[in-house]
């Protein structure tokens, strides 16, 4: 918090005040949107799930460094390893969308970006989600298990 | 809506010096936030020399010494001086505080800056608007809300459910903390902010209180409530040490409760 910043004065205020509506009809403004509680409760439990799974995935990927590229193949195509990556990369994905999804909200002021950008936002998460457990997968189907 | 720089008429240029008192010993430098909507031109920081000899302990007495003493122009709001009424709140030395309660001799370094509320309409110096400040309280309601037809002595409460309510009965709605939220800075249109969201619990937390539910449906939405990402400015600026991302938190607690 910085003194001698972000400050408006007369002009912007009486182009402010040319809106007529009542202060308290721009504090009610569209009224409440009776949800959030999903988003926050998904956040936290992807918080969760992430705590534990991405300490995991650091993990082994630095110990199958040393076996080269077909130790890593190998390692991907183990039905665990499969699965827990595939939960690493739904949980992270989901996390980041409803991270982005704050961020966006609270820098796009300008309504037509923001929801061409909120939607962006949910096509590159799932196209992320979809792009990384189809390679998994692959490898772990081609592996023939 | 984010502003990283200031709008062009609202930046602060240099303003003047006021000339020191004749005869002081022991003089503080101070420079004061400076606006007038009936002056031509941008705001300007102003300097003034105050006479600590003649002048009381706070930082709301330096603004009386300058009054009084070298430039009536200069407007601010006060009225108890004593850190329960919140009119004098302020950003002090780079920190929203009241100037009632808050020491000039605390201050650290040679210059005390004083500049109204961060990213309010400015009415005039150190005087922001506060109209939606107070219609956002107006929103949630801060009062008792029965059906049960009211008893014939009082509502009553037990000692342990009134303990609830320490910590946020005391709030003296000074703005402090909301001004001093990133998350209120960008979106105050929408967000309650940290100083509406606080009463609101006050009155959630409240026994007596039968609109428990339709208070949470009042506050559930992304913007109003969750927009309080914790940043917590709010519980380090509050001049009366209160906690309002706690009371926040609780909220979000309670919602998460009813779904579960």
């Amino acid at each position: 918090m910085g003194g001698g910043d972000l400050y408006l004065t007369g002009e912007v205020k009486m182009a402010l005040s040319q809106d007529y509506a009542t202060p308290t009809a721009r504090a009610r403004g569209l009224g409440s949107a009776k949800s959030g509680v999903s988003s926050y409760i998904g956040q936290l439990t992807s918080a969760l799930a992430l705590a534990v799974l991405v300490p995991w995935f650091l993990f082994s990927v630095i110990s199958a460094v040393g076996a080269g590229y077909s130790g890593a193949v190998a390692w991907v195509a183990r039905p665990w390893n499969a699965i827990l990556l595939i939960l690493t990369f739904g949980a992270a994905f989901y996390h980041m969308r409803i991270g982005m999804r704050v961020i966006i909200e609270d820098y796009i002021a300008k309504s037509g970006t923001r929801t061409a950008l909120l939607i962006l936002n949910s096509f590159a998460a799932i196209a992320l989600f979809a792009a990384t457990a189809a390679t998994v997968l692959k490898i772990w189907i081609s592996a023939g298990a | 809506m984010v502003q990283l720089t200031l709008p062009r008429n609202s930046k602060i240029g240099k303003g003047k010096e006021w000339p020191k008192p004749d005869g002081a010993k022991k003089l503080k430098k101070c420079r004061i936030y400076r606006y007038s909507p009936e002056e031509e031109g941008n705001p300007r920081w102003d300097t003034y020399w105050v006479d600590l000899e003649r002048c009381g302990p706070m930082v709301l007495d330096v603004l009386f010494y300058i009054k009084n003493t070298i430039d009536p122009t200069l407007a601010f709001r006060r009225s108890c001086r004593e850190g329960v009424c919140g009119s004098c709140s302020m950003n002090i030395a780079g920190r929203n505080t009241i100037a009632c309660t808050q020491g000039w001799d605390e201050i650290a370094g040679s210059t005390i800056t004083i500049a109204p509320l961060p990213h309010l309409p400015v009415v005039k110096d150190l005087i922001g608007d506060l109209t939606n400040f107070y219609a956002q309280h107006a929103y949630v309601q801060p009062y008792l809300k029965t059906d049960t037809p009211e008893p014939e002595k009082e509502w009553k409460q037990s000692e342990e459910d009134r303990e609830q309510l320490n910590g946020l009965y005391e709030c003296i709605l000074c703005a402090c903390c909301s001004t001093s939220c990133p998350s209120y800075w960008w979106n105050g249109d929408k967000f309650l902010g940290p100083a509406a969201l606080l009463q609101a619990y006050r009155w959630l937390i409240d026994s007596r209180d039968e609109a428990t539910g339709e208070r949470l449906d009042d506050l559930e939405d992304p913007f109003k409530l969750y927009r309080c990402h914790t940043i917590m400015n709010c519980a380090q600026t509050c001049p009366k040490g209160l906690n309002p991302s706690k009371a926040i938190a609780e909220i979000k607690h309670m919602l998460v409760e009813r779904v579960t």
